[in-house]
């Protein structure tokens, strides 16, 4: 059983990983059109994520290697049950992997203007979808008996989904705005810095407004809440980084600001988990078809194994992540060679 | 068309369209890193000129890699969720183990590898270069294990649960070594070191018969050719055999589709080239007398089981398997070929230099190579029809029960789209780099920026100094 509780804690800190790391790549996905106005511009945006991004999307793999291992139903009915707007995802991972490489590759300018777009549109897009299917987790889906999910495309487009949907593409903008920052120098770090402050505001905004709206709405996680009310903690954690970043990037410390962005990430990710638990997907027919990590989880055989693997190399995993950003430290200088 | 059909076309189609990437991403990054060293050892400008040409060609080949091989790791869910609910113990664990030990390393490392030839010194460079193709390595490890399992399963149990029949694990180690393991990965770590040499040496052929960068294009040869040659022969006398034999202890009914043996016969003949007659259960073609015997038993008068030994609903698609198997092992034959011929015209007073037929033949070797990679996993999974999971789970039982026809109609027209898009793209800037040829390195190098110590003795001289 405490394997169990293991995976699902195991499951949220990958998903972390990936919102956290891949979070700021996607984010300076998106806000690089409005930031960067000359090709030297763009070049140091994607610069500042051209050496990191791969690694950073191999946690979304591992996301779903881990599910599918510790907990098969859930993959399995996620996944097929959501299969056009898991296809809509695909599309747009596919495009991201594609455009950043297929960019660098020729000079011309209509070449280069044309896959800054297609990088923006995926990284939005990516963005957007990760957090309608956030949205719909937390609402809710139609599972049956069998643990199969009967929905359909605008089945998923409710208005809470949608709204999750932007909360998370602002969320990630600005902690991509924050991390350019960091990298950016001249006059694109000024235009950055204004824009930094524009998005917390507005992810502020849209944020409480999910919250509103979870606590008041959605009654699985709010009835968790009330009956444990030290879960909390969680909440408040993000709402104190969230208030700190704020301070740290007036102040211009933009790696503390970065960590506490981080932070913040998350911790709201773990207040929505510690929401739904024990459950990984809540059925919107009956409370009984929920697949809870008991019912859709593997065997204690593998999950054993699978521990002793994540034991082994998550810290290689951690190790090579602080080698290659301590090569790549620093703010980004154009030289030959990068993109 | 009902969409289990089409989800087992889509499955064929993404899959083979992802393997074009691996082998060459596999043994392009061996030669890297035996570029890497040449340049260590020799201090000779031409090898770091070839590690940058070579390494942005890379970062092209692992993008279309990446971008095709997501879609694999999310079609078990999407379209086999019936199939996902049967292996997640097992299979899950070794996808899982896939991207924790194989990708992060490979992902992890490409950017150092990508941007680093400026940053590192030429050893840090060649490590992140090893790295990366270690990556590589362990990522069709886990892969081929785990499609090994679906072949050959071993070390598990069967129960009923809330969610149907299911598979659970028993014991790990026979798990990471099933029966078909070791050879599968054995022979696909060959054909890959193949695919990848082929690349190079196709590039370099082709320089020489533009008559542009003739030098480097002949180090490119000298490099890639022996890798090639070697593993050309060794490849059919002794990998592609095992695999072979394999097959026979394992699967024999997929062995009598891959030859077409109908019935039950001792000193089995190997047909070279034929064509099955499926209605009237003929094998029309060139055989070789008692070969097969041979190469399956090791005695040429052994009997080899024949297709009518099994139920039919126990036969795989015979044509097709058939005709691929025998198109594999012909193109291993053919790659000794011009793999010999190129040696015999280089020794012969390097007239493999100016020898336009064999350049020529070098250039199309690289196109052949993936060829027959893809095809072989024809081979293995048309062969291993009608099962998803080898006499566990039938294929037709493993799709997905929510899946409407219009929904796989949809992604599969997205896909062929989309990828047919991008291969047109990789085709034109592949072209386009090669065509460029490799950059002077004074231009590589305008400011070299370097800012982390190369060895050991450096780390302490620095230590020293501060
Ligand atoms: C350059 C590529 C290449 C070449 C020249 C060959 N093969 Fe191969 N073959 C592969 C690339 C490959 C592969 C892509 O790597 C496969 C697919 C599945 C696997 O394990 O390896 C494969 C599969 C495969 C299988 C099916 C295994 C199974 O069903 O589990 C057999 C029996 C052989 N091979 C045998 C041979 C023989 C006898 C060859 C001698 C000429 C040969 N192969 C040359
Ligand atoms: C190593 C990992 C692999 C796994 C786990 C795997 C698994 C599967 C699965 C689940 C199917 C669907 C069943 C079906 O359609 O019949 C399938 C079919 C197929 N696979 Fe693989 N596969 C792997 C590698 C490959 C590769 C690398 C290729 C080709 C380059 C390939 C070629 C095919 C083809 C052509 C089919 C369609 C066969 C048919 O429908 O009759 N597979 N495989
Ligand atoms: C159907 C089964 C398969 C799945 C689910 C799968 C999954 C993936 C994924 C998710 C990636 C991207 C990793 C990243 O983000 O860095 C990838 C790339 C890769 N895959 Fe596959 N793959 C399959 C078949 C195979 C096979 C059969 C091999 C080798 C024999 C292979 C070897 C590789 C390699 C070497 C890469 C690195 C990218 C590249 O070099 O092009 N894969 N695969």
């Amino acid at each position: 059983m405490w394997l169990n509780v293991v995976w699902f804690i195991l499951f949220v800190f990958i998903i972390a990983g990936y919102l956290i790391m891949d979070g700021f790549d996607l984010g300076v996905g998106i806000l690089h059109p409005f930031v960067a106005r000359n090709d030297e511009e763009r070049r140091v945006s994607l610069n500042s994520i051209g050496p990191v991004w791969d690694g950073n999307e191999v946690w979304l793999v591992l996301g779903g290697g881990a599910l599918f291992a510790a907990f098969p139903i859930v993959y399995a009915a996620l996944f097929s049950g959501l299969y056009l707007a898991m296809m809509l995802v695909l599309l747009v991972l596919i495009l991201r992997t594609v455009a950043i490489e297929f960019r660098s590759k020729r000079s011309s300018p209509r070449w280069r203007t044309f896959w800054d777009w297609v990088f923006f549109g995926s990284s939005l897009g990516i963005a957007l979808l990760l957090g309608i299917a956030f949205g719909n987790i937390l609402e809710g889906l139609p599972i049956d008996a069998d643990g199969f999910v009967h929905a359909r495309l605008n089945d998923l487009l409710t208005p809470y989904a949608l709204l999750v949907g932007v909360t998370t593409v602002f969320m990630l903008a600005t902690h991509g705005a924050i991390y350019l920052s960091m990298k950016a120098s001249g006059e694109l770090l000024a235009r950055v810095k204004r824009w930094v402050l524009r998005l917390m505001l507005i992810f502020f905004v849209l944020n409480t407004l999910v919250v509103g709206m979870t606590a008041y709405l959605r009654e699985a996680v709010s009835t968790r809440y009330w009956s444990h009310p030290w879960l909390a903690i969680l909440p408040a954690t993000a709402l104190l980084a969230a208030t700190l970043a704020w301070v740290m990037v007036r102040r211009e410390h933009d790696f503390i600001a970065f960590l506490l962005s981080s932070i913040m990430i998350a911790s709201l990710l773990a207040s929505a988990a510690v929401g739904l638990y024990p459950n990984l997907l809540i059925s919107s027919l009956d409370p009984r078809y929920n697949l809870t990590i008991f019912n859709a989880a593997s065997q204690p055989n593998t999950l054993t194994v699978m521990l002793v693997m994540a034991f082994i190399g998550m810290p290689f995993v951690l190790l090579y992540t602080i080698g290659v950003y301590y090569v790549f430290r620093g703010r980004v200088k154009l030289e030959p060679g990068g993109y | 068309m009902d969409p289990l059909t089409l989800s087992r076309i889509q499955f064929g189609l993404t899959v083979s369209f992802h393997f074009i990437y691996p082998p060459l991403s596999i043994g392009l990054g061996i030669l890297l890193v035996l570029m890497g060293i040449q340049y260590i050892r020799t201090r000779d400008a031409k090898w770091r000129r070839l590690s940058f040409f070579w390494v942005k060609i890379y970062g092209l080949i692992f993008a279309m890699g990446v971008a095709t091989g997501i879609v694999q790791e999310f079609a078990f869910g999407t379209n086999w969720p019936i199939y996902s609910r049967f292996v997640g113990n097992v299979f899950g664990s070794l996808l899982a183990a896939e991207g924790i030990f194989a990708f992060f390393l490979e992902g992890g490392f490409l950017g150092l590898m990508l941007f680093g030839g400026n940053r590192l010194g030429p050893r840090l460079w060649l490590l992140a270069t090893f790295l990366v193709a270690l990556g590589a390595h362990f990522s069709a490890f886990w892969i081929v294990m785990a499609n090994s399992w679906m072949q050959t399963p071993a070390g598990y149990v069967l129960q009923e649960t809330q969610f149907g029949l299911q598979a659970f694990m028993t014991d790990f180690a026979s798990v990471v070594f099933t029966p078909s393991f070791i050879p599968r990965i054995l022979h696909t770590f060959v054909a890959s070191w193949m695919t990848g040499s082929a690349l190079v040496l196709s590039v370099g052929a082709w320089f020489l018969l533009r008559k542009r960068h003739e030098e480097l294009g002949k180090s490119m040869i000298r490099l890639a050719l022996p890798v090639f040659v070697v593993f050309s022969i060794f490849q059919v006398i002794f990998f592609g055999a095992r695999q072979a034999e394999n097959v026979t202890i394992h699967q024999p009914v997929k062995l009598a589709a891959m030859e077409g043996i109908w019935n039950d016969v001792a000193c089995a003949p190997m047909t070279v080239v034929g064509w099955l007659d499926v209605a009237n259960q003929k094998t029309y073609g060139i055989q070789i007398p008692c070969l097969l015997s041979f190469l399956a038993h090791g005695d040429f008068n052994a009997t080899v089981q024949g297709l009518n030994s099994f139920p039919r609903e126990m036969w795989p698609p015979l044509q097709i398997t058939f005709q691929s198997y025998h198109a594999m092992v012909n193109l291993g034959l053919v790659f000794i070929g011009i793999g010999l011929l190129a040696t015999f015209f280089y020794f012969w007073g390097q007239r493999l230099w100016t020898n336009r037929l064999v350049l020529s033949l070098l250039v199309l070797s690289v196109f052949l190579a993936v060829a027959s990679s893809i095809i072989g996993w024809w081979v293995a999974e048309f062969g291993r029809q009608p099962w998803i999971v080898w006499g566990l789970l039938r294929t037709e039982e493993a799709g997905s029960p929510v899946l409407q026809t219009h929904q796989v109609l949809l992604s599969n027209i997205m896909f062929v789209l989309v990828y047919a898009i991008l291969f047109v793209l990789f085709i034109y800037l592949l072209n386009e780099k090669i065509q460029k040829g490799p950059e002077p390195l004074e231009e590589m190098e305008e400011r070299p920026v370097q800012t982390l110590p190369d060895t050991f003795r450096e780390i302490f001289r620095r230590r020293a100094r501060a």
